[in-house]
């Protein structure tokens, strides 16, 4: 413990905090993370698709609905890069456009069952005894209905209840979560169990800390790892659900446009053997993005998930 | 005699087997049976025996980190077992708790500092900017440095992890200390550091020992009196010195003579038991320690010996004493 200062006398009062000796986990996290090259790459795409979508839309020339007779399904040009679809509207803008409504349902249907799965699971295998009956017998029950019919008849509803279009898009992003909690729960009740049998949990116990501290302090930032990793992998899973709805015209509608029902306005044999811009593009940022996304959650989870050791 | 800080009374704690489609259950592990044990202010009582002998279940029921099954603890007069959670909570600083893994007894994501210093916050027994302070006294005095304040446990050998977490039992200034095989994880120079650290705090701050362990070299060096517990019973209890100068029961006898000694040439009489530890689930019937005990006579097989007191603070449970 040498003093760089030199000729200046250490003071005795003040215990010189050394910013070099704060290691942060969180720092390390990210040091391993930029070793990771696979997980960068899915990082990047993600990161790519999200400015394309959000920003993007503001660079171009044309709006995702103005109708224009005149340029009915033009093949890719220089004025429009990705072609017009039947109606005459900039594929590209639409693609962009979509993937404002697809990303921010996988993103706002993540962050509600994330937020409803880690809640119900903690409770419950925090607390077990009768909560954790009741939570867990209902995911259950949830988890026993097979998720794609139980969207197709709740979509099904919707259309049956004349549901205005524009508030479509939330119910689609309730319906996602509600059909995605209970295995979100179920993970997060597990960790939990083996978490508060952990000894500094009983150590916890035995200093006399308040259950605000056992949980906030203790608790959950051992979860905080699972939970990134989770909703990771959540908004890929909830991205991909959206589109499958859209394309069978049971989740937004048009003319909103999405990645799912830009494709199903393509399903049919013209469109598909002689017009692939009208499919290709909606249906490759469906796939790049996804993938990208469970590449970087696989990332995060070998970088998050082992204890930190030197 | 001065009155005792912590009175077990009969304790029990028994673990239900449960089993099948039902999940009912179809027995029990005792592995605490009616175990009694006294202990006054400034002692240290060393609690030996085997592993499995119930010796850490009875620890931890004694502070009610487990619940109990039958009998009653009290702790300054008071009995844990009767009290609220928020009123336990409130004498949690008073008594506490070194665990036996210096690893897994430290929160992963919590800083040195912080995990030492939050239970004062909660206790209200530090205003928030003397906090600090009061961590730097504990770690020095832990035998452990200011920098290290603002570490995460994973940057700490063994040794030191189990100074950290003596010193958060520490800083709340206990008056009892449990100590759950502390050393028992580490290296035996390590050893030899940290038991002398118990023995320094205990002088500069009168503090109680319940010191669990299976090594009796540790117990004699740091006990004045001493139980010996097997399958969940105390078999002997005394003072360190009589027990260790002329143990009754014959498990004591048989595990003080395995105690290496540092003299190669000494021959002496060496006790080898037979078998294994009973399986608690199902232990035998009258003394549980007939089965491998080299004196047993019938009336050990089925009459249980009382736990008696043969003479001063002595108590045996044997028949033949």
């Amino acid at each position: 413990m040498s003093t760089i200062t030199g000729g200046v006398a250490e003071s005795e009062v003040a215990p010189a905090k050394r910013p070099l000796a704060r290691s942060s986990l969180w720092r390390l996290a990210a040091r391993k993370l930029l070793k990771n090259k696979l997980a960068l790459a899915g990082l990047f795409v993600v990161v790519f698709m999200f400015a394309l979508c959000f920003i993007g839309p503001l660079f171009s020339p044309y709006t995702d609905n103005k109708i224009h007779m005149a340029l009915m399904n033009k093949a890719p040009n220089l004025k429009h890069w990705l072609g017009t679809d039947a109606l005459g509207r900039d594929v590209l803008t639409r693609v962009m456009q979509a993937g404002r409504i697809s990303l921010t349902v996988g993103l706002a249907s993540m962050v509600l069952s994330v937020f409803l799965g880690s809640l119900l699971g903690a409770i419950a295998g925090y607390y077990r005894g009768i909560a954790d009956q009741v939570i867990m017998r209902i995911a259950d029950l949830l988890m026993t209905i097979p998720s794609l019919p139980l969207l197709f008849i709740l979509g099904a509803l919707l259309s049956e209840w004349k549901v205005p279009t524009d508030y479509r898009m939330y119910i689609v992003m309730l319906m996602l979560s509600f059909v995605s909690w209970p295995g979100l729960a179920r993970m997060v009740r597990g960790e939990v169990l083996s978490l508060r049998e952990r000894e500094f949990m009983q150590a916890a116990t035995v200093l006399g800390l308040r259950d605000r501290r056992k949980l906030f302090k203790h608790l959950l930032p051992n979860l905080v790892p699972l939970l990134i990793v989770i909703a990771s992998l959540n908004v890929g899973g909830a991205i991909l659900s959206e589109s499958v709805l859209s394309f069978f015209g049971l989740g937004v509608m048009p003319p909103t446009p999405t990645w799912g029902n830009m494709i199903d306005s393509a399903n049919n044999l013209i469109d598909f053997q002689q017009r692939p811009w009208l499919w290709i593009p909606p249906g490759f940022s469906i796939f790049a993005t996804v993938i990208a996304i469970n590449i970087f959650g696989d990332g995060l989870r070998d970088v998050l998930d082992p204890k930190p050791k030197k | 005699m001065a009155e005792a800080l912590l009175e077990v009374n009969r304790l029990k704690k028994y673990f239900p087997i449960k089993a099948g489609l039902l999940n009912r259950t179809v027995g029990q592990v005792k592995a605490v049976d009616d175990v009694s044990i006294a202990i006054r202010p400034g002692e240290t009582f060393g609690l030996v025996g085997e592993s499995g002998s119930g010796k850490s279940t009875a620890g931890r029921t004694a502070i009610r980190l487990t619940e109990k099954t039958g009998g009653e603890v009290k702790f300054k007069g008071v009995d844990l077992h009767t009290l609220g959670a928020e009123e336990l909570r409130k004498l949690r600083p008073k008594m506490q708790l070194i665990f036996q893994d210096p690893y897994s007894s430290l929160n992963p994501r919590v800083r040195i500092g912080d995990a030492i210093g939050e239970a004062l916050l909660d206790h209200g027994l530090a205003p928030k900017d003397e906090v600090r302070d009061r961590v730097l006294d504990v770690l020095a005095s832990c035998g452990l440095s200011a920098y290290h304040i603002d570490r995460f446990p994973h940057e700490f050998s063994g040794g030191q992890r189990q100074r950290i977490g003596i010193a958060r039992a520490l800083v709340l200034n206990p008056e009892l200390i449990i100590a759950d095989e502390p050393v028992s994880a580490l290296d035996v120079s390590i050893q030899a550091q940290i038991i002398n650290l118990f023995r320094k705090l205990q002088e500069t701050r009168g503090l109680t020992y319940l010191f669990i362990s299976h090594d009796l070299s540790v117990v004699e060096h740091l006990c004045s009196h001493i139980g010996v517990m097997y399958l969940g019973s105390l078999v002997e209890t005394g003072s360190r010195d009589a027990l260790f100068r002329e143990p009754l029961h014959p498990y004591t006898k048989a595990l003080l003579s395995a105690v290496p000694i540092p003299i190669p040439k000494l021959k002496r009489e060496r006790i080898v038991l037979s078998g294994d530890i009973p399986n608690p689930a199902n232990p035998p019937s009258g003394c549980k320690f007939h089965t491998r005990c080299p004196f047993a006579v019938a009336r050990c097989k089925e009459e249980v010996p009382a736990f008696r007191n043969v003479g001063g603070d002595r108590f045996v449970a044997c028949h033949l004493v």
